[in-house]
């Protein structure tokens, strides 16, 4: 009786170390076929003859340190970070704060103030998302004007002429997102609208700023827009780019909530006109809301374009990030780094607008509920 | 009882949408005409006189790169700044299309290479390309790589005919010396071509009723390559081929693309490369596996799958976009201002306008020029779509 043998299976083999394991993976993604292997191959090939004299250049044998170019003419091998550690300050906040020491708090305030706003926004389970962005689109512009711009309670008033570099690049992106977004939304309501005189006037819109290049609409801005209001009405030239930038902009943050309110289905609509809800009320409280929601990713897609638009305002001849970096290098004490110089700026453009990239995708990973995997 | 359920006329929704688009209407009308009446007292009170009267005046600058008009300081007009200009964008265009839709295309292929290499290759070219300003790229490429790396005329860089140096970019042009021979050649082709054609519905034909099938791909472009090269040598080599010589300072003869125009043009290219290549990636996606499995147990060969049923369903999701993007390659183009290219931007909006002031004529006939680029690019798009929706059924 007590002889019941159970079964006991002999434990599984590992698998063969072809099959799993590191090996295996470089066999079967490196070195899958002939023309495979070649590219593997060919790829380390241009790697490791580009990419380590690129690395060594670039930060092994650089110079980050000294004041002046004596440094960076003693050790040619290395790139000359000295010269951005030098001009850091114009290049980040522009030549009035970076010439005026006792104002550089004005725009680090406001850069920390930005990001202490928009990292918990980021998060999807933050807890009063409303009252940040209340804060970021409501509050945060005027805080804006009061500190950087000035003039009251005894912050002197900054000049704006003397607006630059990261800060300038930053304001005009804010600034243009800011007030194409109520815009936009308008316009986008106005083209699906019943009526066709308002639809026309809205496509005629849309599509005149959609096919002009934002070059010659900066151009227009700067040498027509005075001619367009009576003597006597003044716009600096920040102001100017300004508003051909919110004009440029809304045709497109147009077409992006378009594309929302086009997904969302018409019985959202249809029962609220049901329930007795007008247009603005139907609009206001049912289909906007969802249509926003989905449209956020190409709103964002529509604002990194813009975020590297903006840095044709150089070509009219303001100090953007760009500008201010291509000028430093241009300056007789930094001759002949333009390399350095591009490559920062391009840096800090690149990094924002990866990061944005990124997390609109991710958003439209999250949104798209009918996802095929 | 009619009397109480008349809706008054305030609450009539079609009474109010007139109401609305009169309103709306009249404000637009009002907005042209007060800002039409400010320009009009801005200009007086400046003493300009807008019109279009300086165009047969005589431009009193040199266009350096006038490949397709014969500019002569001193004898051309504005008029004639204006076509160059829009010629000079025409060409960078073209080139830039070509050469982007190139690249786009086999960086959009080999980020789906089973290599997992490549295939992060590709991605960081395009996560790399597409973040960065592209103001930013053209300038980088032309005054920190290209002007201070690029050798002087004399000791450029050979490519065979081709020569790169710090003045652009020279190649060999091929000239016509002899028009009969040429026209005898262009015949003979076209003939050949006709042929082949015919040769081609043949094989069709053939194919249908045996299901035997004929390469005609390869042999229709081995009879063009070596047909047309005997051919060329029947009509008596009516070509010349103009090849760049070195001058005393620089290269003479050839085609010339200047060094601003070589900048331009590989920053353009590599910018809209990645933007193409990222369509193509999506397009070949959107093919669902079940149209490949499909493919395959009906027994059609791998080469057959991927080009009578991958391709043309991938290429439907692909070419919208991919238009869309030759439309922004070509705005793109204008800020070509940056490195002194002179296309349309730089010299009309750019030099005339600081010439002559007159920004209200000048900068209209730009948007007007890039506004018939788009509608002209949205008329395409149309006409594409509506032509995969008929095949669709």
């Amino acid at each position: 009786m007590n002889d019941v043998k159970t079964f006991v299976p002999a434990p599984d083999r590992a698998p063969p170390s072809s099959a799993v394991g590191p090996i295996a993976w470089v066999r079967e993604n490196l070195f899958g076929s002939i023309g495979s292997s070649i590219a593997t191959l060919l790829f380390f090939y241009l790697f490791f003859s580009y990419v380590p004299p690129f690395v060594e250049w670039a930060l092994i044998n650089a110079n980050w340190t000294g004041a002046d170019r004596s440094v960076c003419e003693a050790n040619t091998a290395g790139a000359c970070w000295t010269f951005i550690n030098v001009r850091f300050e114009q290049i980040l906040f522009g030549l009035y704060f970076a010439s005026n020491p006792d104002e550089i708090w004005r725009p680090t305030l406001i850069f920390i103030l930005f990001f202490a706003l928009l990292l918990p926004l980021l998060f999807e389970k933050t807890p009063g998302k409303k009252w940040l962005v209340i804060g970021m689109l409501g509050v945060f512009p005027v805080v804006f004007y009061f500190i950087v711009y000035g003039g009251y309670f005894g912050i002197s008033q900054s000049n704006t002429t003397q607006w630059g570099g990261f800060l300038l690049t930053f304001t005009l992106a804010f600034v243009g997102i800011l007030l194409a977004l109520p815009i936009g939304i308008l316009l986008a309501l106005g083209r699906r609208s019943e009526m066709p005189v308002i639809r026309s006037i809205c496509v005629v819109y849309i599509e005149f700023w959609r096919g002009t290049p934002l070059i010659t609409i900066l151009f227009m801005a700067s040498v027509m827009l005075p001619l367009f209001f009576p003597a006597g009405v003044e716009f600096d030239k920040v102001v100017r780019a300004m508003i051909g930038i919110t004009m440029f902009q809304s045709a497109y943050t147009a077409e992006a909530v378009r594309g929302g309110l086009a997904a969302i289905p018409k019985g959202q609509a249809e029962a609220a006109m049901a329930l007795g809800l007008g247009y603005w009320r139907r609009t206001v409280f049912i289909t906007l809301p969802q249509a926003l929601k989905i449209s956020i990713p190409s709103i964002v897609n529509t604002f990194i374009a813009l975020f590297k638009d903006t840095s044709l305002v150089s070509i009219i001849g303001l100090l953007d990030l760009l500008n201010m970096a291509q000028t430093a290098s241009r300056s007789m004490e930094w001759k002949g780094y333009d390399i350095e110089a591009y490559l920062f700026a391009g840096f800090i453009y690149w990094a924002f607008c990866y990061g944005m990239s990124r997390y609109s995708q991710n958003l439209e990973r999250k949104l798209d509920t009918n996802r095929r995997n | 009882m009619t009397e109480r359920t008349r809706v008054p006329l305030h609450r009539d929704p079609k009474f109010r949408a007139l109401i609305i688009q009169v309103l709306a209407l009249g404000l637009v009308v009002y907005g042209f005409y007060s800002l039409f009446q400010t320009t009009v007292d801005n200009l007086v009170a400046r003493g300009i006189q807008t019109g279009t009267s300086f165009f047969d005046e005589v431009a009193p600058f040199q266009i350096g790169f006038s490949p397709f008009f014969d500019y002569k300081l001193g004898e051309s007009t504005y008029i004639d700044v204006f076509f160059v200009g829009i010629q000079n964008t025409i060409l960078v265009a073209v080139l830039g299309i070509v050469a982007a839709t190139i690249l786009g295309f086999f960086i959009g292929v080999i980020r789906l290479s089973p290599n997992w290499l490549i295939s992060r290759g590709a991605l960081a070219y395009i996560e790399i390309f597409r973040n960065v300003p592209l103001l930013l790229q053209i300038m980088f490429w032309n005054f920190a790589i290209f002007l201070p790396s690029l050798p002087a005329p004399k000791n450029s860089i050979e490519l065979g005919a081709f020569y790169l140096n710090a003045r652009g970019f020279h190649t060999p042009l091929p000239v016509i010396e002899n028009s009969t021979g040429f026209g005898i050649w262009i015949a003979l082709l076209a003939i050949l071509c006709l042929g082949l054609v015919v040769f081609a519905k043949r094989a069709k034909a053939r194919f249908e009723e045996t299901g035997q099938q004929l390469p005609v791909g390869l042999i229709s472009l081995a009879t063009i390559v070596g047909g047309g090269y005997i051919l060329y040598l029947i009509a008596g080599s009516p070509l010349i081929f103009d090849e760049p010589v070195l001058g005393r300072f620089n290269f003479k003869g050839g085609g010339q693309l200047p060094l601003p125009l070589f900048s331009l043009w590989f920053a353009l290219t590599l910018y809209t490369a990645a933007f193409i290549a990222e369509n193509v990636r999506a397009g070949i996606q959107s093919v669902s596996h079940g149209q490949n499995e499909a493919a395959h147990a009906l027994g059609l060969s791998r080469k057959d799958t991927v080009r009578l049923v991958t391709i043309p369903q991938a290429l439907r999701v692909i070419i919208p976009p991919t238009i869309s993007q030759y439309l922004n390659l070509t705005k793109n183009s204008s800020l070509a201002v940056a490195v002194g290219y002179e296309e349309l931007v730089a010299v009309w909006a750019g030099i005339t306008l600081n010439q002559t002031g007159q920004a209200l004529v000048i900068i209209g006939m730009t948007v007007a020029v890039y506004e018939c680029l788009s509608l002209f690019t949205s008329f395409v798009l149309n006409w594409y779509n509506k032509r995969i929706q008929l095949t669709e059924r």
